[in-house]
C-alpha cells in the first residue's frame, strides 16, 4: 500500500512538474514581446532592455525558469508587474474567497446532483430518467456565464429573491449574509455540474443495479429497498464520489465567469485581470497553482479510494 | 431456419435501430434546431432583415418590436440581425477547433494506443498535464502569450487543448481493440503496422470518434461563447453572441434585457442541440 | 407420502419486450419436481432454460413477464402474488446457485457478513449469526472455513465461490434449490468436485433440486428426471435413464448423436449434426418448433401443433413421430471443397512439426513468472495433436509462441518442415507465416466487425498467397463454399452470421495460405453441440483432404479425444505427458491424466470411482518444490516414492515407446495404483 502511495505521488510531482514547464514554456516562447506590451510601442529600445534586464527575461530560459520554480517552492511567488506588489499577497484573500465560493456551491451542488443521479438510476427508462439526464447535460453544456446571466435576469431584477452581487456590502459582513450572496452564483455552478455528477452517479448505480451480487441479494429474499441500501450504494457511490474529486476542479475554470458576471472578488476575477494587462508573474504562479489544486484533489481522490476499496487495496499491496 | 432468414432477421435489426434514431424525440428537435443555425450561418444576410452594423439613432435600447423582433442595442443595432449573422462564427470557429482537435487527438491516440512502450507513456504525461488546467484557463493564458486574440488564434488554441481528450478516449478504444484476435490475425497474414492501424482498428474505433467529435463540439460552443464573452477570443466588435452578451449585460439591471437575453438563448439552443444529437448517436451506436 | 410437487410449471408461458415488440422465449412449459426430487432442463444456448430457472424465483428481468400459465410452490400460486411475499418465499425456502460464482458475491462485503445476513433475515442475532455463517461453510467442506469468512469475493478461487454460494443458497434450509449452470466456466476437476459436494448435500437435506445445464453429461449424473427444451418448447421429457436411453424426440435424438462420447474417434466415427440454426427469438410457429430442421418432419409437423404422446410411463415427447425417431436419417453435410495446390509432397505421419525446449517467462509486478518450463513435442504430417490441461496450464501461451506472437525464451526452436522458424512473425517470411495459420476461440474478436466476409478471407488468400486482388476474391469465394458458407453470405459482415458460420469463416481465413498446420485454440467452446459436430466434422474433412495437421487446444477431453491423434496433457506449463492417443487414453495413466479423465462427467451413465485432485492449482510465480503436482497428486502417498516427488522434478520420460510420462512414479506401480 505504501509503495502505491509513493509511486502514486511521484506521479503527480512528475505530471506537476510538466504542467510547469508548459505554463513557463507558454509564456516565454509564444510570440509577443512582453516588455513591448506592457511598456508600450513607443517606449525607446534602452527602456526595453532596462525593463527586460530588471525582471530578469534577458538570462537563458533555463535560468528564468529556475528562478520561477525555485521561488514558487520557497514560498516567493513573484512580483506582480500590474500591482508591483508580491503575487502571493494578490492571489491569497483572492484564493480564499473562491474557496468560499467553491464550498457554498459544492455543499449545494453535492448532494442534491447525487441524489438525481440516484433517482434517476431507480427510475430508468422511465420519464423522470429521461428529464433528469436528458435535461441535465442539456443544462451542462450551456456555460456558466450564460445561466449566471439569466439567473440575474430573473432572480435578481425580475423577481429581485437573490443579490446580484456575490459580495456583500456591509462593512462586516456576517456569515448569513456572505452565504446569502454567494447561492445565485452557486445556483449557476450547480446547472452546470448537475449533469456531469448526476450522470457519473446513475452509471455507477446502475451498474450495481444491474451486478449479480444484486441479483444475489435479491434473490436471497432482501427487499429491494434493504437490497438497494446494503449493496448497491455502497458498491456505486464509492467509485462515484471519487470520479467527482478527480472531475469538479477541471470545471473550476467555470468560476472565471461567474465571479466575473457577479464582480466577486476571487482568485478568478484577478486571473482575468491578469489575463487583460498581461502580468506573466502573476498568470503563471496562478495557473501552475490551479493545477497544483487540481492534481492534489486527484491524488487524495485515487488514494482515498485505493483505501476504502478491498480489491484495489489487495492488488496494490501484492 | 435457413441461413437466408437468418440474414434476414440481422437486417431488421438494423433497422429497427435506425428507428430507434428515428423515434428518438430529443435527436429529432437537436437536429432540427441545429439545422437552423447551420441555414442561418449560411444564408445569414439573407435571413437577417438589417446590415449587423446598421445603426438606428431613433431606436436606441429599444425592446422587440414589429419593426426590431428582438429590439435593438445600445447602438440601435438590430438584435435579431446580429443573432441570426453571429450564428456563422461561433459554428465555423467551433467546428474548426474541434476538427483540429479531433484529428490531432485520433492520430495520437491510435499511435500511443497501439504502439504502446514508451511513446505511449511519454505522451500520456503530457497530455496529463495539459489537460490538469481547466480549458478556459489554458486557453485564457495561451491568448496572454500571444498577445492579442483573433479567430484564427481561437480555433488553434481550443483545437490544442482539446487534443488530450479527444487522444485519450481514442487511445483507450484502440488499446481494446488490439486486445482483439482480429488484430493478431492480421499480422498472421503479414500485415503491415500501418495498415492494421488504418484498416483494421480504425473502422471500429469510429463510432467512438463519432461521438467524442459531437460532445467535442458541443464543448467548442461551449469554450469559444465563454472566451468571447470574457473579451479573449475574438476581434473586437464582432457580432459573435458571446461578444454581444458581455458587451450588453450590464444593460440588464436597468431592464434593458434583451440585447442580451437573445444571444444567450442562441448559445444555449446550439449547445443543447448538438448535445442531444450527440446522447442519441450514443444511445444508436450502443458505446 | 407427500403428493404435491414442491414445484410446478403449468403451461408456463414467458415473453421478453425486445425493440418494443413481445418476443415469446417460452411456449406452454409445464413439468413437476417432486420433495427430494432433482429435476434437470437441457437444451442449447436461447432455448428458455435459464429464463425458466429465473420464472421459478419469480425473477425476471425488467423487459421479461409471465403471460400466460401459473408456477406453484407447493401448489400455492406464485405469479401474482406481491414482492413482500416473493421475497419470504426466497428467504426460507427457494434459493438458487448461479453461472460466475465470482460475480454473485458482493466485491466490497466479507463473506462472512454476506452469509450472516441470510441468517438474519430470518431473525438470528448478528453474533450467532455470524456463528451460523462459519457452520455453513463448513458444511460446505471449505477448509479453514473461520479465515474464508473474513475474506473478499475475489480472493477466492472459483471453486471456493462456488462453495460459499452454494452454503448461502442452503443456509436457510430451503425446500427447493434452483441451479443455472452452475459448475460452466469452472475446470473440469473442480466441476466434479462441485458436482460431488452437491450430490452429497442433496443426499444429506433431501432438497428438491432444478438443475440447468447444456451439459448432458452432468445432467446425466446429477437428475433424477430430464426435460428437454428447444426453442422455449418442451419437447422431451423422462426419467433420466429412460430418457438417454431411448430419445424419443429426433431433437433429442440428434443432440445425443452431436456428441463425441467416450471411445469415438475420427478415424472410425463421424459425428453427426442437426442441420440449420436454432430459430431466432420469438419466432412464431404454426407446427412443432423443430420441424425446420427435422429430417423426419412433413406437412402436417410444420401445420400441427403436436401434443405430448406417452412413449413409457411418465416418458414423453411432443412429437407425432416418436416411434421413428431412432431412426431419425443421419445427416450428409459434407464439404465441397477444392484441394489445395500446393508443393508439398510429405506423406501423413512423415515429422513434420518439432517443437524443442520452448519457455516462456512473463515478468508480472517485477517477478518473473515462467509459464512454460521446456516443452517439447512432435507432430506428424496429417496429424493432430491434442493439448488439454485445465486454465492456466498454458495451452493458449504454446499456440501464441508457435505462431510467434510471442516470442519463447532462448534456447526453444520450432522446426515446421525441417525449417527452423524465426522468433518473431515479423521475421518469418511469407510461406512460415502461411504455412502456420490459427482459428481462435472467438469469432466475434477474431473476425474484424467492420469488414465483409469476402474480405477478410480475400485478404488472406491475397497476403498468404500472393494472388491478385480478382484471384484472391475468386479463391476466397470458392474456399468459403467449400466451408458451406453460401454465397448470399459472402458479402455481409461478421455480425450477421451465427455462431458456427463466424467459426467458418474463420476456417476459411485459416486455409487461405494452404497451411501445412493449424492451429485451433478451443474453436468450438462457444458453440453449442449440435454446431460444434459440424465444425469437428468439417475439420475433420479438410485434414484427410489436404493432410493439414492440426494442434488442437480444447479444455473437453471428449472432443479431445475424438480429434486427436496425439496428446500432450499439460500442468503448470509442463508437458506431463505425451503420446498417441490410443496409449494416453488407454493407461497406464499419469496421476493428473488420471484425475482429469475420472472428473468428467459421463454422458454413458456408468459410474466411475472419480480420482480427486485436492486442493488448487498453484501459482506459477510461486511453484510447489520437487514435481509440480505433488502437493495435489492423487497417487504420490502410499507409492513409496513421496520423498522424491517432493524433493526433485521428474523428467519427461518414454515409458513406452512413443509414449512420456513426467512422473517419479514407474509405470508397472501407477499400473498396479490404478487397476
Amino acid at each position: 500500500m505504501l509503495r502505491f502511495i509513493v509511486k502514486r505521488i511521484g506521479l503527480s510531482i512528475l505530471t506537476l512538474t510538466i504542467v510547469s514547464l508548459i505554463v513557463f514554456l507558454m509564456t516565454s516562447i509564444m510570440p509577443g514581446d512582453i516588455a513591448k506590451q506592457i511598456l508600450g510601442r513607443d517606449a525607446s529600445p534602452e527602456a526595453f532592455e532596462i525593463w527586460n534586464k530588471e525582471k530578469g527575461f534577458d538570462k537563458p530560459l533555463v535560468v528564468q525558469y529556475s528562478r520561477w520554480m525555485g521561488g514558487v517552492l520557497t514560498g516567493d511567488l513573484g512580483t506582480s508587474f500590474q500591482y508591483e506588489m508580491p503575487v502571493g499577497e494578490i492571489l491569497g484573500p483572492a484564493a480564499s474567497k473562491s474557496a468560499q465560493l467553491a464550498i457554498v456551491a459544492l455543499i449545494l451542488i453535492a448532494p442534491i446532483s447525487i441524489l438525481g443521479g440516484i433517482v434517476a438510476a431507480m427510475n430508468r427508462g422511465k420519464k423522470v430518467d429521461r428529464a433528469l439526464t436528458v435535461g441535465g447535460l442539456s443544462a451542462a453544456v450551456i456555460p456558466e456565464f450564460v445561466w449566471a446571466v439569466v439567473l440575474i435576469l430573473v432572480f435578481g431584477v425580475a423577481i429581485r429573491a437573490f443579490p446580484v452581487s456575490a459580495f456583500p456590502d456591509e462593512e462586516n459582513p456576517n456569515i448569513v449574509s456572505s452565504v446569502y450572496h454567494l447561492i445565485l452564483p452557486s445556483i449557476a455552478l450547480l446547472f452546470v455540474l448537475f449533469g456531469y455528477i448526476s450522470r457519473i452517479t446513475r452509471a455507477g448505480v446502475i451498474e450495481a443495479l444491474d451486478s449479480d451480487y444484486m441479483r444475489t441479494a435479491v434473490l436471497k429474499g432482501l427487499s429491494r429497498k434493504t437490497a438497494v441500501f446494503r449493496h448497491v450504494l455502497r458498491n456505486a457511490l464509492l467509485p462515484t464520489i471519487a470520479v467527482i474529486a478527480t472531475q469538479v476542479p477541471y470545471l473550476a475554470g467555470g468560476l472565471i465567469a461567474i465571479e466575473r458576471v457577479f464582480n466577486y472578488p476571487g482568485f478568478g476575477n484577478i486571473l482575468l485581470d491578469a489575463v487583460i494587462a498581461r502580468d506573466f508573474p502573476l498568470l503563471q504562479t496562478a495557473v501552475f497553482l490551479t493545477g497544483v489544486v487540481i492534481i492534489v484533489f486527484q491524488l487524495i481522490a485515487d488514494i482515498l479510494f485505493a483505501v476504502l476499496n478491498p480489491r484495489i487495496r489487495q492488488k496494490v499491496t501484492e | 431456419m435457413t441461413d437466408e432468414t437468418a440474414k434476414q432477421a440481422q437486417q431488421t435489426v438494423l433497422s429497427e435501430r435506425l428507428a430507434v434514431l428515428r423515434k428518438n424525440k430529443a435527436f429529432i428537435v437537436g437536429a432540427a434546431i441545429l439545422c437552423f443555425w447551420a441555414l442561418s450561418a449560411i444564408f445569414g444576410k439573407l435571413i437577417a432583415r438589417y446590415d449587423q452594423d446598421f445603426m438606428d439613432y431613433e431606436y436606441i435600447n429599444s425592446a422587440p418590436s414589429g419593426k426590431y423582433w428582438f429590439g435593438t442595442d445600445s447602438n440601435g443595432r438590430d438584435v435579431y440581425s446580429r443573432v441570426i449573422i453571429g450564428s456563422r462564427i461561433i459554428l465555423v470557429i467551433s467546428f474548426l477547433a474541434t476538427l483540429l482537435g479531433a484529428f490531432l487527438g485520433a492520430s495520437l491516440g491510435l499511435a500511443a494506443g497501439y504502439l504502446k512502450g514508451k511513446f505511449d507513456m511519454v505522451l500520456m504525461r503530457i497530455l496529463e498535464a495539459i489537460s490538469a488546467i481547466p480549458v478556459i484557463i489554458i486557453a485564457l493564458l495561451a491568448v496572454a502569450a500571444i498577445g492579442r486574440s483573433s479567430s484564427i488564434i481561437t480555433i488553434l488554441i481550443i483545437g490544442f487543448i482539446f487534443t488530450p481528450n479527444v487522444a485519450r478516449t481514442v487511445r483507450a478504444a484502440v488499446l481494446g481493440e488490439s486486445e482483439l484476435e482480429y488484430v493478431a490475425a492480421a499480422k498472421l497474414r503479414t500485415e503491415k503496422t500501418a495498415h492494421i492501424l488504418f484498416r483494421e482498428v480504425l473502422p471500429n474505433v469510429l463510432p467512438t470518434l463519432i461521438v467524442e467529435f459531437t460532445v467535442r463540439l458541443g464543448y467548442a460552443i461551449f469554450a469559444v461563447a465563454t472566451l468571447s464573452f470574457l473579451g479573449a477570443g475574438l476581434e473586437a466588435g464582432s457580432p459573435d453572441w458571446g461578444t454581444q452578451v458581455a458587451d450588453t449585460w450590464s444593460l440588464i439591471f436597468t431592464n434593458v434585457w434583451w440585447p442580451t437575453l437573445f444571444p444567450s438563448l442562441a448559445i444555449a439552443s446550439v449547445a443543447v442541440s448538438i448535445n442531444l444529437i450527440s446522447d442519441a448517436l450514443l444511445e444508436v451506436f450502443e458505446l | 407420502m407427500n403428493t404435491t410437487p414442491t414445484l410446478e410449471l403449468r403451461n408456463l408461458e414467458v415473453a421478453y419486450t425486445v425493440r418494443g415488440i413481445d418476443r415469446q422465449v417460452l411456449r406452454d412449459v409445464s413439468f413437476a419436481i417432486a420433495p427430494g426430487e432433482a429435476y434437470g432442463l437441457v437444451g442449447e444456448s436461447g432455448c428458455g432454460k435459464s429464463t425458466a430457472a429465473f420464472a421459478a424465483m419469480r425473477y425476471l428481468p425488467r423487459n421479461g413477464k409471465i403471460t400466460k400459465g401459473s408456477i406453484l410452490f407447493e401448489g400455492q400460486d406464485i405469479v401474482d402474488i406481491n414482492e413482500d411475499a416473493v421475497a419470504k418465499l426466497r428467504r426460507s425456502a427457494i434459493s438458487m446457485v448461479y453461472q460466475n460464482p465470482a460475480t454473485a458475491l458482493n466485491p466490497t462485503i466479507r463473506i462472512g457478513k454476506q452469509i450472516a445476513e441470510v441468517f438474519e433475515l430470518n431473525g438470528v442475532s448478528s453474533s450467532d449469526a455470524m456463528m451460523m455463517a462459519e457452520q455453513a461453510l463448513t458444511r460446505v467442506q471449505i477448509a479453514d472455513p473461520a479465515r474464508v469468512l473474513r475474506r473478499y469475493a475475489h480472493q477466492l478461487s472459483g471453486g471456493m465461490a462456488q462453495r460459499v454460494v452454494i452454503a448461502m443458497a442452503l443456509a436457510s434450509n430451503p425446500r427447493l434449490l434452483v441451479m443455472d449452470e452452475p459448475t460452466t466456466g469452472l475446470d473440469a476437476t473442480v466441476e466434479a468436485e462441485v458436482l460431488d459436494l452437491v450430490r452429497e448435500l442433496r443426499r444429506d437435506t433431501g432438497t428438491a433440486v432444478l438443475f440447468i445445464s447444456h451439459n448432458l453429461g452432468v445432467i446425466r449424473n446429477m437428475c433424477d428426471r430430464v426435460g428437454v427444451l428447444y426453442a422455449g418448447a418442451l419437447v422431451e421429457q423422462g426419467a433420466t435413464s429412460d430418457l438417454f436411453s431411448n430419445p424419443s424426440h429426433p431433437y433429442t435424438v440428434g443432440l445425443l448423436r452431436c456428441i463425441p462420447r467416450g471411445g469415438l474417434h475420427k478415424s472410425t466415427d463421424r459425428l453427426d449434426t442437426i442441420p440449420g440454426t436454432p430459430p431466432a427469438l420469438g419466432l412464431k410457429f404454426d407446427g412443432c418448433v423443430f420441424a425446420a430442421r427435422c429430417a423426419l418432419a412433413d406437412d402436417k409437423c410444420r401445420t400441427q401443433l403436436p401434443q405430448m404422446v406417452t412413449i413409457n410411463g411418465a416418458h414423453v415427447a411432443r412429437c407425432f413421430h416418436s416411434d421413428k425417431a431412432s431412426s431419425l436419417p443421419r445427416s450428409v453435410e459434407q464439404i465441397e471443397y477444392a484441394p489445395q495446390v500446393t508443393g508439398h509432397s510429405t506423406k501423413v505421419g512423415d515429422a513434420l512439426l518439432n517443437i524443442s525446449h520452448l519457455s516462456k517467462v512473463f515478468t508480472q509486478d517485477g517477478h518473473k513468472v515462467r509459464v512454460i518450463n521446456d516443452v517439447s513435442l512432435t507432430l506428424g504430417v496429417g496429424e493432430t495433436l491434442g493439448l488439454v490441461g485445465e486454465s492456466g496450464s498454458g495451452k493458449t501461451t504454446i499456440a501464441k509462441l508457435l505462431l510467434g506472437l510471442t516470442p519463447p525464451e532462448e534456447g526453444g526452436v520450432v522446426t515446421l518442415d525441417g525449417k527452423g522458424l524465426a522468433k518473431t512473425l515479423n521475421r518469418r517470411d511469407v510461406a512460415d507465416v502461411g504455412a502456420m495459420q490459427i482459428v481462435f476461440q472467438n469469432p466475434d474478436q477474431a473476425l474484424n466487425r467492420r469488414h465483409s466476409v469476402t474480405r477478410i478471407v480475400g485478404r488472406a488468400v491475397e497476403r498468404l498467397r500472393k494472388f491478385s486482388l480478382a484471384d484472391a476474391i475468386a479463391r476466397a469465394h470458392e474456399l468459403l463454399s467449400g466451408m458451406r458458407v453460401e454465397a448470399s453470405l459472402h458479402s455481409v459482415r461478421p455480425v450477421q452470421l451465427s455462431g458456427g458460420l463466424k467459426q467458418r469463416v474463420a476456417i476459411s481465413r485459416a486455409f487461405a495460405g494452404a497451411p501445412q498446420l493449424v492451429v485451433c485454440d478451443e474453436p468450438t467452446s462457444a458453440l453449442d453441440v449440435s454446431v460444434q459436430a459440424a465444425i469437428l466434422n468439417l475439420l475433420v474433412d479438410l485434414q484427410k483432404q489436404d493432410k493439414t495437421s492440426f494442434i488442437f487446444i480444447s479444455h473437453d477431453l471428449g472432443v479431445v479425444r475424438y480429434i486427436s491423434d496425439r496428446i500432450a496433457v499439460l500442468y503448470l506449463g509442463r508437458v506431463v505427458e505425451f503420446g498417441t492417443s490410443q496409449r494416453v487414453f488407454s493407461g497406464p495413466f499419469h496421476p493428473y491424466t488420471e484425475a482429469l479423465l475420472s472428473s468428467v462427467p459421463n454422458i454413458d451413465g456408468s459410474t466411475r470411482k472419480r480420482i480427486p485432485l485436492t486442493g488448487s492449482v498453484p501459482s506459477p510465480s510461486n511453484p510447489p518444490s520437487g514435481c509440480v503436482l505433488n502437493p495435489r497428486c492423487p497417487r504420490k502417498a502410499g507409492s513409496g516414492y513421496e520423498t522424491l516427488c517432493e524433493t526433485e522434478e521428474p523428467n519427461l520420460n518414454e515409458v513406452e515407446p512413443g509414449h512420456f510420462m513426467r512422473c517419479h512414479i514407474p509405470m508397472a506401480k501407477l499400473k498396479q495404483l490404478q487397476s
